[in-house]
């Protein structure tokens, strides 16, 4: 630790911080544009400069190294002169083109100039012009007022992992940019808007939408990918019109993927706004008594075992629990929520979860990907990975298709699940080995021995103890984990979503389930579709019950690590569609057996009889237990792994009808082939 | 009394013998380099600091202590240690390494031995400008000599020492001249000044202990050596010593480059070596004493001022790489340092807001201070402007460009106010009446 | 002349790139990157008859040494010696800096522009055979005013002399380089002043 005086109060750092980073210690903020502490120090915008006691000159406080004893001044008339000066630089080529800027409102340079502008210009000359340049389908680029700052480079370079962003040319005439028009081929584009302090890059979908201060923020989660981003959803009336992240340091630190981010005009689209009934093999707008009752009808002879339901992947754990107790009450225990026939062992958590916590990512010192890439299931998460590798000492193990840029070099252990047991030499030495599983590895007919082995791995590395935990199962959407977490599986009789199938019951409900083919269900089967998009699985259905999307309900998610989160109603759901749960047990009620909770609060206590978890928040890396997960390791197929997710911008019903991603889909898939 | 030819280092400054090593060696070079190898780094050192050698790319450094700052010890993670030599030489008004490089090679080669040797170094990189495409061909011609005739590589010149040396050629960028942006244009980047602390003693060339010298600093080395630290230093002023390669041009009868001892009044140096001012010495309006970055004198300073580092900073100017730049009465001074603002602006690496955006506005205003075409109001802001660059960057290149102007407004402010009333006078009659 | 396809270092420039890696530790090969560019350059000239980048060549560059393209670009776009656009033949490249410009450059530049046929700054004659480029001091100030042509510096001259100089260029003859006024390079006009072995 060293200590020092900032404007006379003594602070302690550690030793090798910034001055920086002791100002803000001591409480005073610091005026900055390039630094930014999730990149590497630029130091180039001079905004920063702080006076240090026998320095001849302003030093930069991000670049500037305390010292023990270091007297720092902030706010003396050397220093405010200085970002006075800066500030003017910055602004006489800057266009000031405020009204017309989206990043009005919300603007670095703007809130600096308040406090260290000028209200005249002293610039004579004529500013200068800088053609704008095409960086891809989500940022629109103004680059008359770009500062230079160098924080989106830098970004691409070090977090993304795609250096394809540059500062071409030099001097006043240095451009930022690709020097060759092309989309930029990440999944995290979008962290650029947010980085920009200025209006260079700002959202192309959020262009000359909205101002911030006409919008209601309200915080949530995200559950386009298991990450269970922190997210702000910004709203204007009935209208979801952004989506930003929140800092989540365990979870998301402050990044999100573009699917999280850019999705939402697809809340707007294909949407299932009111009850529709099948009749004459077409459906016809219902109301909602019609719809129940013509459920309830077809549902009454039945006998439980002829009855089945699946759980969709973006499904919140209230409206699990209650399709869970319903089906309890028509004595139905066919119950899946594993929709892509993932071998998950729900009788553990270990088995199911990623062990170790995101931020234990952080703590590995070796890692094995096993059918996973976690650039396309989870970019945030693919990025933690990134920033451990390039802390250096991280070797990284890849058993699955060759030809995957994870932004980070791997040693390709083989395609197919052979290639496990030689990940060994990969954790050998490591003290915190990890074994990253992804779900689509247990998708497969082989899945329980894919668990079995990878878990075998870990346990040879000596990764499974009460201290750490690197069995780190990698899922695909935010509503996977608490459904397993509610034991949405076959109960003892049960049949799972493959003997649902094909005629395995007679009527199925479906909430959210629109990840299989709905081909395979039995042509007499008697389909409920319960679910916000009208997406493939809408149109088999013989009644759909419109419920809500994550940005239109108070809900419950896990993320991939166990993590139990809470989701925010930031609209209501459009037309006559509601929140999911409430639909259960308003249909349970015209069955005459309604669900005993008629609360959002009885909901979750009754979630809390079901798993604890849902009670604590319950996050734990310790394993207690080393055996294994149902599987023979012996067992394992041939088959190479094929990566779940093939376009990462067209994942799941809202992001299929997302006008944005469809773009994002059409543009960056051959801009990465050509890299 | 002037120097005498016997006490000049560079004695083929013209290039009117060979340059190879068979004739450097006639000239004395790599005369007994292992028995001074064999004194040690630390003897090497202490002698450096006794001939008070000073930087000779401008800043003026002490060499002997720079040296000393390197690490003592080879690393212990087995990392090399470099000597990089800056040869990009591009301060206008500079053309003093350019001989060296191309006439008197081994020198240079000779003196990266010692030097590295002195400090550490496994290997020495000499960065040359782009420009000098064929100084940089007879450079590394000479150090292929070099290394066929044993004075290089393994047990370099027999003194048991290792000691590798490649040249690199630099692209047209003045700002690889500021030593930690040569080491990033040497790893391959933009030549854009690294953030100091730390310095390259520590954290150098790919991350290795490193010190940059200039060419004409390490290219004196071994004569120093050689005759000893009190013959170096018995030139020039207390911490001025030594002989020093002026580049007298302009307007002189006779520009040329000389080696003259430090410390020389200025009017000496323009009078004996470059046959004076163009029209009398009576017709000198100012010099730029030492290179474009060093701020003007007006001939009144001039006529007494002495060519060191301290005579000249007492004057707010500075000896720079004493590139002396005459300008006689027939000088457009206003336009002379237009044209030097012009230089910054185009130099600017763009890294730090103050130079990026500063050196395109000083130059517009300085082109329009030229026609007049400006309020004398904007005379201060200009000066103010300069102010706010100054010392609010990561290097020093923003300084030596503010300087030129500073230097102009000091001492030809009213020059400047006149040309601005003759553009009323000629342009707005209206408005001057 | 447009952007081509695509590029491969030629025998000739393969066996310098071999020399050039060795200069440079194991995994810095980025450090070549200048010279692999030049290399381009050289090859460009030699076989084009004009000296300059081609994009697609910057990623043969790139990824020769292992490095993202943008790097290359910005190394590229950032040192003015390389032409990210075609040149003529003959590259002339005037020191306008203050310097050359006390010494009569701008008189070199008005021989250029008449000799070469030239309307200025940037511009290319339409023979192909010159490009004109205004270039900072090249430090050959005692030589004033210098003329870079490609690699070469032609010094001490003026109007008449630049002329001349151009029309042997036409001619495709390579004049001496160095002072157009037969000075031993940075010596005095009229010989040395010092040095000259009096003493001796």
């Amino acid at each position: 630790m060293t200590k020092l005086f900032v404007d006379g109060v003594e602070v302690e750092v550690p030793a090798g911080s910034s001055v920086l980073q002791a100002c803000e210690v001591a409480g005073r903020e610091i005026p900055r544009f390039c630094y930014h502490e999730r990149l590497s120090v630029a130091g180039n915008c001079r905004m920063c400069l702080v006076e240090v006691e026998k320095a001849p000159k302003p030093v930069a406080s991000c670049a500037y190294p305390v010292a023990e004893g270091m007297k720092v001044f902030t706010d003396t008339p050397m220093v405010r002169n200085a970002r006075r000066n800066v500030m003017e630089f910055l602004l006489i080529n800057h266009p000031l083109d405020c009204p017309i800027c989206d990043q009005g409102g919300e603007c670095d340079l703007q809130d600096q100039a308040v406090a260290y502008g000028k209200d005249g210009s002293r610039f004579l000359e004529q500013k200068r012009a800088v053609k704008d340049k095409y960086v891809g389908p989500l940022i629109k680029t103004i680059m008359n007022r770009c500062i230079h700052c160098t924080r989106c480079i830098r970004f691409a370079t070090e977090v993304a992992g795609v250096p394809e962003l540059g500062a071409t040319g030099r001097g006043e005439n240095m451009e930022v940019g690709t020097y060759v028009e092309k989309a930029l081929t990440t999944e995290l584009a979008g962290n650029l808007i947010d980085l920009c302090p200025v209006g260079a890059l700002t959202s192309r979908p959020y262009a000359f939408v909205s101002r911030p201060w006409e919008l209601r923020k309200t915080d949530s989660v995200d559950v386009l990918d298991a990450v269970g981003a922190a997210i702000r959803i910004d709203t204007r009336g009935p209208e979801v019109l952004r989506i930003l992240p929140r800092t989540n340091e365990d979870v998301n630190e402050e990044w999100l993927g573009d699917r999280s981010r850019f999705s939402f005009d697809g809340l707007k689209r294909k949407r299932l706004d009111r009850p529709w009934i099948r009749r004459d093999g077409k459906l016809v707008a219902a109301s909602w008594p019609e719809a129940f009752a013509a459920i309830a009808e077809k549902l009454k002879p039945l006998s439980g075992d002829r009855i089945g339901a699946v759980a969709g992947d973006l499904v919140d754990a209230e409206s699990v629990v209650a399709l869970k107790d319903l089906m309890a009450g028509l004595g139905s225990e066919n119950l899946d929520c594993r929709q892509d026939g993932a071998a998950l062992d729900a009788s553990r958590r270990e088995f199911y979860v990623f062990g170790s916590g995101i931020a234990g990512i952080d703590d590995a010192d070796a890692l094995v990907i096993i059918g996973s890439n976690p650039r396309t299931e989870a970019p945030v998460l693919n990025a933690r990975i990134r920033k451990r590798w390039l802390a250096g000492k991280f070797p990284v193990g890849f058993v699955g298709p060759a030809g995957i840029d994870l932004t980070y070099p791997v040693t390709a252990l083989g395609e197919g699940p052979s290639a496990i047991a030689d990940a060994a030499a990969i954790l050998k030495d490591a003290k915190h080995p990890m074994v990253l599983v992804g779900r689509g590895a247990l998708a497969r007919p082989d899945g329980a021995a894919v668990a079995a082995a990878a878990w075998a791995l870990l346990r040879g590395a000596e990764g499974l103890r009460a201290d750490w935990n690197g069995f780190c199962v990698l899922h695909q959407f935010g509503g996977q984990v608490g459904a397993l977490d509610l034991g949405f599986v076959p109960g003892p009789q049960g049949r799972s979503l493959g003997g649902m199938l094909g005629g395995g019951v007679d009527a199925l409900w479906l909430l959210g389930a629109d990840g299989f083919d709905p081909a395979l269900i039995g042509p007499e089967t008697f389909v409920i579709y319960q679910g916000h998009h009208g997406d493939r699985a809408a149109s088999r259905a013989d009644v759909i019950l419109p419920g809500a999307a994550y940005t239109e309900k108070e809900a419950t998610y896990v993320n991939t690590e166990g993590r139990v989160q809470r989701g925010r109603a930031a609209v209501a759901p459009p037309g006559e569609a509601r929140e999911d749960w409430r639909i259960l047990r308003a249909f349970s009620a015209v069955l005459g057996t309604p669900l005993p909770y008629d609360t959002i609060e009885a909901v979750r206590a009754r979630m809390a009889a079901v798993n604890p978890v849902f009670g604590s928040g319950f996050l734990t890396a310790a394993c207690s237990d080393p055996a294994g997960p149902a599987g023979d390791p012996a067992a394992l197929g041939d088959a190479p792994f094929v990566p779940p997710i093939p376009v990462y911008w067209q994942a799941d019903c809202i992001s299929r009808a997302s006008a944005t991603m469809a773009e994002c889909a059409r543009v960056i898939p051959p801009a990465m082939a050509a890299e | 009394m002037a120097l005498a030819d016997r006490d000049r280092i560079f004695t083929n400054l013209y290039g009117t013998q060979p340059w190879n090593l068979a004739d450097a060696q006639k000239r004395g070079d790599w005369d007994g380099t292992a028995a001074i190898m064999a004194k040690g780094r630390d003897w090497i050192v202490e002698e450096m600091k006794q001939s008070g050698l000073r930087g000779r790319g401008g800043a003026g450094f002490p060499t002997g202590l720079k040296w000393s700052f390197m690490p003592k010890e080879r690393p212990a993670d087995g990392r090399p240690v470099y000597l990089v030599i800056n040869a990009d030489e591009s301060e206008p008004g500079t053309c003093k390494d350019r001989d060296i490089l191309r006439h008197d090679p081994h020198k240079l080669i000779e003196g990266a031995l010692l030097a590295g040797m002195a400090m550490g170094a496994t290997a020495g990189y000499i960065y040359y400008r782009g420009e000098y495409f064929n100084e940089g061909n007879i450079l590394q011609a000479a150090i292929d000599e070099a290394y066929d005739a044993g004075l290089l590589g393994k047990n370099a010149a027999g003194s048991g020492y290792d000691f590798e040396l490649y040249t690199h050629r630099g692209a047209g960028a003045y700002i690889c001249g500021e030593e930690t942006a040569l080491l990033e244009s040497l790893e391959g980047k933009k030549g854009m000044p690294r953030l100091k602390p730390p310095f390259p003693a520590a954290v150098g060339l790919y991350g290795c202990p490193t010190t940059v010298n200039n060419v004409e600093t390490i290219a004196v080395v071994p004569t120093i050596l050689r005759r000893g630290a009190s013959w170096f230093s018995s030139f020039g002023r207390p911490k001025n010593s030594g002989t020093k390669i002026f580049c007298l041009q302009g307007h002189v009868n006779k520009p040329c480059n000389v080696e003259a001892e430090m410390s020389i009044p200025l009017r000496e140096l323009i009078d004996r070596y470059a046959g004076g001012v163009r029209g009398g010495w009576d017709n000198l309006l100012a010099v730029i004493p030492g290179g474009s970055s060093t701020p003007m004198l007006p001939k009144a300073i001039c006529d007494d001022v002495l060519m060191d580092f301290d005579a000249l900073r007492d004057h707010k100017t500075g000896l720079g790489t004493a590139g002396v730049i005459v300008m006689d009465k027939s000088t457009d001074l206003i336009k002379a340092i237009a044209r030097l603002a012009q230089f910054y602006k185009h130099e600017s690496c763009g890294q730090c807001t103050p130079c990026r955006e500063g050196m395109g506005w000083m130059k517009r205003v300085m082109d329009r201070m030229t026609e007049g075409r400006a309020e004398v109001a904007e005379i201060d802001v200009l000066e103010q402007v300069t102010r706010q660059i100054e010392g609010h960057t990561i290097c020093a290149f923003a300084d030596g460009a503010v300087w030129p102007i500073q230097g102009l407004i000091r001492h030809f402010r009213p020059l400047m106010e006149e040309r601005i009333a003759d553009y009323r006078t000629r342009k707005l009659p209206m408005a001057a009446e | 002349m447009s952007e081509p396809t695509e590029f491969s270092f030629d025998a000739d420039s393969e066996a310098k790139i071999t020399m050039i890696l060795a200069r440079y530790p194991e995994g810095k090969q980025a450090s070549a990157v200048i010279p692999l560019l030049y290399l381009v350059q050289k090859q460009m000239g030699r076989l084009t008859g004009s000296a300059w980048l081609p994009r697609v060549a910057m990623d043969v560059v790139a990824d020769r040494l292992g490095m993202a393209p943008i790097r290359v670009y910005e190394v590229a776009t950032f040192y003015l010696m390389f032409n990210t656009k075609p040149i003529g033949r003959y590259h002339l490249q005037v020191c306008g800096t203050t310097p050359c410009w006390l010494r009569g450059s701008d008189d070199v530049l008005r021989a250029c522009k008449d000799a070469g046929a030239l309307k200025g700054y940037g511009d290319s004659s339409a023979d192909g055979l010159f490009t004109l480029t205004e270039v900072e001091c090249l430090g050959g100030c005692v030589n004033a005013p210098v003329l870079q042509v490609d690699d070469d510096y032609y010094e001490d001259l003026d109007y008449a002399r630049t002329v001349a100089l151009i029309e042997a260029l036409k001619r495709g003859e390579r004049p001496p380089i160095g002072s157009s006024i037969g000075r031993q390079t940075s010596a005095p006009e009229g010989g040395p002043m010092v040095l000259t072995g009096a003493e001796n």
